[in-house]
């Protein structure tokens, strides 16, 4: 009865104990507050039920009752709130080192990709014990990512990325909603994420690459021309753009922004938009010549040559599947090899 | 009593009904109580198409399958439910119904400020009605009623300017109607009608009418934009034309929070009134009601972007507006506990009317504290765009606002109708709406949590929620017995009923002080105002009709 029946969804990442507990907490106060009101109200129902000869009493108010039943719920409320802030900001601040998956939601299905170069549509594979974070960005108009058994929702929007993460605890498949209404088939938008054990995930992942994400990205960097204006050296006509992720940029109308994600993601299809100090405004939008996944593909790209701080970036790669292929390993290194020596000049040039 | 088919009647005074007849006596009617039946007419015919709408959808929901209707067609439904419940339902309901009868006669005024603009609003309802209709009956919409870019602007093919439009003009219908009440309760209170003597009925629509008077102009204006990104093409919400979704829900949001307030506050300002007359007392804490009243509507204009937590807001302003909508939350929690002040050591009377009130009290607790869930960013973050959220707002505006509609339409449908309704079959409806409602909507919470994504035609990934999906189809059923049930009474009551007297409950307030129905221009006199709202004591005192025996 209770399969078909179920009360409570399933709990899968280290985060659904935190939002379960605040919820449960809430449950039993919003319980006893309602249950106060309705006996209350109840009592005093029959208790004052009309009897001839009986005449209500009039009574004015209290302002000291007033206050009374103004403070302590605003108190209880005050504990609400900053408990799910903690809660919240544990859902929205991904681990530095996560593993990181690139989504792109379209009407209606989901497409992911993982660094490694795996696709999947429709399903996600994680392993059980890892922090994944999910960059994500829509192709036509808004969804959202929903995990319950994780409890974690996110819009994903076109024109930028979102993010999300979570650590899966527990092996087994669990929904994939879309939660934003997106259209005819808003409710064919479900996937299943297939939480695994590492053995069986590393399996999975051996399975059929087209090698890493940033290695897309490098050939889609060579053939869409960009080399020739972001060359790695301080003599070219755009931005060199190793070492630029995570890094703060100067522009040309004095702000200075964060090279992030959604940064990159603008210069590319908006180059005029935040123009980086000292460069002329000669690069072309790439709006509508590349597709999502080939931006994520660029993006992931220049992340990969800007994995400089090697502390992190050693981190990142040991807890990461053992790349497979020889021919990547060496292409990372020869990327490594390229990135260190002009790293201080570039810094200079870019700020 | 059925048996008799016309009850004889001592020569009949003149009324507002019964003054002129005809067509044109009541379409060029300048009348509030008029123009107030004429909108009590055309919104319980939306209120049944809506209902209608939302009967399919639940029919749908009662099988994980999508089987009953087509995706398409499922979408459209809980569209058009959405958009004709809340802007040709719920928003005029009592404000234009209620609120229009009563505003004038309970501050003592021989109408509103402003009769032709009134006659005019409502015209614009019908106009927006209309076109809301011609738009149903030739494709419909399917963005839900949200309108969300840049689905509404680039994306879907139905009928968004259209319905757009319709709403643009119902909504200048709504700005009107509030406008002329602020002005009439500024400066037509009848002598002696200070404002610390005013009804809280009066009190809850001046604060709801200052929402409908800054908030309608934006949701006209992103209205209009929307209009302009999908017929023009300019860039205003799509990114792929420079523009910006968020804005979109900024712009939305700003509006159609608020409009939650225009949705419950009249709702509260019946229920205090009902309150008072059956524990025969005076409010407890009257001002604290009062300003209560106007904190929710200063409040509610600042809560707008916690329906964006996941939307891709900054984790910070997402703080902010979590902590307001707590702000928020206070002032509807001072309510409830005068209003339970208020029973205490009264005299309670069990009438129909009261027990639409209790049913108030009970259904917009638990929406008001499941509130308190949404607004904890950990946890909305989880249950948001789910069948929670659908539970939680369900509460309020149809539990709160509808239920408290019915109480105001029994406690004064003597007054407008000049007859009394059969009290059994009122007690009998109030029950079944109460069971009826929570049937419906209790199990959705569940569904909820369990992760149930908002606006599925088809479950069928998720077998699992079909349970709790049968006891709310369930419920939808009994809750319709309960709304036609009064339709079906009243209506009868307009012939069979027994005639009502001036003041069938003894209560306090000027429009029982008038003739039922009362005259065109309420008073035969100007009223003078010399006493405190409330007055029960002096209603009660030993010289009135009741008399008490000694304690």
């Amino acid at each position: 009865m209770l399969n078909n029946f179920p009360l409570w969804p399933q709990q899968a990442s280290t985060l659904a104990p935190h939002v379960d507990a605040l919820y449960i907490f809430l449950l039993i106060v919003t319980g006893m507050m309602a249950l106060l009101v309705f006996v209350v109200v109840i009592f005093f129902a029959a208790r004052f039920r009309h009897r001839p000869g009986v005449r209500a009493e009039q009574i004015e108010g209290s302002t000291a009752l007033e206050i009374t039943w103004s403070a302590i719920p605003f108190a209880i409320f005050m504990v609400i709130f900053a408990w799910g802030a903690v809660v919240y900001f544990k859902e929205r601040t991904p681990p530095a080192d996560a593993t990181e998956v690139y989504v792109v939601a379209k009407q209606w299905m989901w497409k992911v990709e993982h660094a490694e170069g795996q696709r999947e549509i429709n399903e996600l594979h994680v392993p059980v014990g890892r922090d994944v974070k999910l960059i994500m960005t829509s192709q036509d108009v808004i969804h959202s990512f929903y995990i319950p058994a994780f409890r974690i929702k996110q819009d994903v929007l076109p024109g930028r990325y979102t993010v999300e993460w979570f650590r899966a605890t527990k092996p087994g498949v669990y929904h994939l909603f879309c939660a934003e209404y997106c259209g005819t088939q808003h409710s064919g938008m479900v996937g299943s994420i297939i939480v695994q054990e590492p053995a069986q995930y590393e399996a999975w992942m051996n399975g059929g690459s087209t090698g890493p994400l940033s290695a897309t990205g490098e050939k889609i960097f060579a053939e869409l021309g960009c080399v020739t204006c972001h060359r790695t050296d301080t003599q070219g006509r755009g931005p060199n753009l190793q070492g630029v992720f995570g890094k703060p940029v100067r522009l040309e109308d004095g702000r200075t922004v964060t090279a992030d994600e959604n940064y990159l993601r603008e210069c590319i299809l908006d180059p005029g938009a935040k123009r980086v100090k000292g460069f002329q405004p000669i690069m072309p939008t790439f709006q509508g010549l590349v597709s999502e996944e080939q931006v994520n593909a660029l993006v992931a790209y220049i992340k990969s040559i800007s994995a400089a701080k090697p502390a992190a970036g050693a981190k990142t790669n040991a807890s990461f599947a053992t790349p497979r292929d020889p021919n990547q390993i060496q292409a990372q290194a020869d990327v490594k090899a390229q990135a260190q020596p002009n790293a201080q000049p570039n810094r200079s040039q870019v700020q | 009593m059925s048996m008799a088919t016309a009850i004889p009647q001592p020569a009949e005074r003149e009324n507002y009904l019964n003054k002129e007849y005809g067509v044109w006596s009541w379409l060029l009617t300048t009348d509030h109580k008029r123009i107030a039946l004429l909108y009590l007419i055309s919104i319980t015919f939306f209120f049944f198409i809506g209902g209608f709408f939302a009967l399919l959808i639940r029919l749908e929901l009662l099988t994980p399958a999508g089987d009953l209707v087509q995706a398409d067609t499922y979408n459209k439904l809980f569209t058009m439910h959405g958009m004709v419940m809340i802007f040709f339902f719920l928003i005029p309901s009592i404000p234009a119904v209620l609120g229009n009868f009563l505003v004038p006669l309970m501050i003592g005024a021989k109408d509103l400020a402003f009769p032709r603009i009134n006659l005019l609003s409502w015209y614009l309802y019908i106009i927006g009605g209309v076109m809301m209709l011609h738009c149903m009956l030739t494709g419909g919409v399917d963005t839900g009623w949200t309108f969300y870019a840049p689905f509404s602007t680039s994306f879907t093919n139905t009928k968004i300017v259209e319905a757009g439009l319709a709403i643009f003009v119902a909504g200048f219908s709504s700005i009107l109607t509030g406008l002329n009440f602020v002005v009439t309760i500024h400066r037509m209170r009848a002598p002696g009608m200070t404002w610390s003597r005013l009804p809280l009925f009066i009190w809850a629509h001046y604060a709801t009418s200052i929402i409908q008077l800054l908030g309608t102009p934006v949701v006209a204006v992103t209205i209009v934009l929307v209009a302009a990104e999908r017929a023009l093409h300019l860039g205003i919400f799509d990114p792929k034309l420079g523009g910006d979704p968020l804005l979109f829900q900024h712009l939305f949001w700003f509006y159609s929070h608020p409009a939650v307030y225009i949705m419950i506050l009249p709702s509260m300002g019946v229920v205090t009134e009902i309150i008072a007359c059956f524990s025969r007392k005076r409010i407890f804490g009257y001002h604290f009601v009062a300003f209560s009243s106007i904190a929710i509507a200063v409040f509610g204009f600042l809560v707008w972007a916690h329906h964006m937590f996941v939307a891709g807001i900054s984790v910070y302003s997402a703080l902010v507006f979590s902590f307001l909508s707590y702000a928020v939350a206070l002032p509807s929690a001072i309510k409830v506990f005068n209003w339970t002040a208020t029973l205490y050591k009264g005299s309670i009377h069990y009438d129909a009317p009261m027990l639409y009130a209790f049913g108030f009290l009970g259904l917009f607790t638990i929406g008001g504290l499941t509130g308190l869930f949404l607004s904890a960013l950990g946890i909305n973050v989880h249950v948001t765009d789910t069948y929670f959220v659908v539970a939680h707002f369900h509460y309020i505006m149809v539990g709160g606002a509808v239920m408290g509609y019915l109480g105001g339409m029994h406690f004064w449908w003597p007054k407008i109708s000049g007859r009394l309704y059969p009290e059994g079959w009122a007690r009998l409806a109030a029950l079944i709406v109460f069971i009826g409602f929570n049937l419906t909507f209790f199990p959705q919470f569940v569904l909820g949590y369990m992760g149930m994504p908002r606006r599925y035609y088809d479950y069928s990934h998720m077998p699992e929620f079909q349970v709790l999906n049968v006891l709310s189809t369930a419920g939808a059923t009994v809750l319709g017995v309960g709304y036609l049930l009064p339709m079906v009474y009243f209506l009868w009551s307009m012939r069979y009923g027994k005639p009502a007297s001036d003041n069938p409950w003894n209560a306090a307030g000027l429009e029982w002080k008038t003739a039922s129905p009362p005259p065109t221009f309420n008073f035969d006199e100007e009223p003078v105002v010399t006493w405190e709202a409330y007055n029960y004591e002096e209603l009660d005192a030993p010289h009135s009709e009741e008399v008490p025996v000694a304690r």
